[in-house]
């Protein structure tokens, strides 16, 4: 039993109306993204949803053919939604609670890519790996003069 | 916190890094910032450019007459979460409540940090300060008006945290027996930001600390001296019960059907239309909920002189109460108003002992 119908809280179809506005919006900006290649993302958060309502968004979004997990500073889901280019991602803490959730019409969201700053950090750290890999057979032949 | 001596000159990037968070989490941060400070996705990057270069400022927090609430509503509410990493990597150089250290060892820490940093540090206050006499709040033998005037001299700024720093708050409630006034009322000469709310929603407070890292500048304010970014729109016009006013459905009470449907709480004494806050958008308990999606009125916490609004279960259309009847022989005998409000509190204390019944919303009203 979900928290609500425990409550006995009855939700209609319809408390904000909000839902069929943002689907045009997104309608809008994956012919804009199409048409000029221009990007855009919506704060799902800055937008008054009553409960039930964000699900139901969602659920008419559905689910495409991508499916990311992102570990960094908690969890983030990315989902390609069942409209290409229609990007859900949701960012939690490391509690587990949902603490950003975005609509990005994009052809891949930027969090997914490899970051140049941690490419450079991963390079110094691979070069640190072979070096401290080279130090026992250094430590080996050392041994085998001494003897 | 964070208050390593070798940490002290790095960027907010570098210190992020230093503790193991890949660029792609500071992305998730600074998407998550712009969300909570409702400023457009677009500015993301530019966050994220402008976070990586921030240098930490170093912040001293007095607390005065107050009862925790604000420092815990920002330090568990969002322990181990993406927003404390704002708190820990800021230099909290003296909060007696988090501190180890004590009694002069702590007010040494406060001298130094004011001396190593004069002009630059950021001051958070939260709680009021009594006026009526010093010996009601002290810290370390040191009136609270005699900190707060001394740490504020070498201040870049000021935050007021809490609606008892801000506005009074509580302490400041009728009659107000300390005397107690808000920061604003006593520094003129510095810039103050005041974060209200008993308590203040936590992102809000982490909110303006990274916008004045992020920007390098205080944010903009309303008349009431808070950020517009966080307290720009009434409770009411981010609502999700808001359709249901403009319908003309109210909950009547709190278990008719009205207030099963989910129906407007205005008839229980809502005060999201005359509140400005975020709690609507931004919610609690890490994004939760909010007190009226839990099904209970706004009290309005984040207003001046809330507590003396005239009762939290009253609609604001009602009148907040008869003075005119209770006190026209008062008034015409030449005794202040505030004198009859105290005797017309009296006289409902004592008939409210003599009823000792079981708690109602009428009785809560008395």
């Amino acid at each position: 039993m979900n928290a609500l119908a425990q409550f006995n809280i009855q939700i209609g179809d319809e408390l904000t109306w909000n839902v069929q506005p943002i689907l045009h919006e997104v309608r809008h900006a994956l012919k804009h993204l199409i048409d000029s290649g221009e990007t855009a993302i919506i704060d799902l958060r800055s937008i008054p949803l009553a409960p039930g309502e964000e699900q139901k968004l969602i659920d008419t979004l559905g689910n495409g053919e991508v499916h990311a997990g992102l570990n960094a500073l908690g969890p983030s889901e990315i989902i390609e939604t069942r409209f290409a280019g229609v990007w859900l991602v949701t960012h939690y803490n490391e509690e587990d609670s949902i603490i950003g959730r975005f609509i990005e019409i994009t052809e891949l969201p930027d969090i997914l890519r490899s970051q140049r700053e941690d490419m450079i950090a991963a390079l110094d750290a691979l070069e640190k790996q072979l070096i401290s890999d080279q130090v026992p057979e250094t430590n080996d032949t050392t041994s085998e003069a001494d003897q | 916190m964070t208050t390593d001596s070798s940490h002290k000159d790095m960027t907010l990037g570098e210190a992020l890094r230093s503790q193991g968070i890949s660029r792609r989490g500071f992305l998730k941060f600074c998407a998550t910032t712009a969300s909570m400070m409702a400023l457009s996705p677009a500015m993301i990057p530019k966050i994220a450019q402008a976070l990586e270069q921030a240098r930490r400022p170093s912040v001293i927090w007095l607390s005065f007459q107050e009862c925790t609430g604000c420092t815990e509503s920002l330090t568990r509410s969002y322990s181990a979460t993406i927003e404390s990493l704002i708190f820990n990597t800021i230099s909290l150089d003296y909060h007696h409540t988090l501190q180890a250290a004590a009694g002069s060892h702590a007010e040494a820490a406060r001298k130094a940090a004011m001396e190593e940093n004069y002009g630059k540090y950021l001051m958070v206050v939260d709680g009021s300060i009594p006026l009526g006499n010093p010996g009601y709040s002290t810290i370390a033998g040191i009136s609270n008006v005699d900190m707060l005037m001394e740490t504020a001299k070498g201040a870049a700024a000021v935050i007021a945290v809490g609606t008892c720093a801000s506005y009074g708050g509580i302490p400041h409630a009728k009659p107000n027996p300390t005397g107690a006034v808000s920061v604003s009322d006593l520094i003129h000469d510095k810039p103050i930001i005041n974060v209200p709310g008993c308590p203040p929603i936590p992102v809000v407070i982490t909110g303006v600390l990274t916008q004045y890292l992020t920007f390098g500048v205080l944010p903009e304010l309303d008349d009431l001296g808070r950020p517009k970014a966080f307290f720009g729109q009434a409770i009411h016009d981010r609502c999700y019960r808001r359709p249901f006013y403009d319908k003309g459905l109210f909950a009547e009470s709190f278990d008719d059907e009205g207030a099963k449907k989910g129906w407007c709480l205005y008839k229980l004494g809502c005060k999201g239309p005359t509140t400005y806050n975020a709690c609507a958008t931004t919610k609690w308990n890490n994004g939760t909920s909010f007190p009226i999606e839990s099904g209970h009125p706004c009290l309005g916490c984040s207003q001046p002189d809330f507590w003396d609004g005239g009762g939290f279960y009253k609609a604001l259309s009602i009148p907040t109460e008869d003075i005119t009847r209770d006190i026209i022989y008062a008034s015409a005998a030449g005794i202040a108003a505030g004198v009859a409000i105290g005797v017309m509190n009296k006289t409902k204390k004592t008939s409210a002992n003599k009823k000792h019944q079981k708690t109602t919303i009428d009785d809560l009203e008395k």
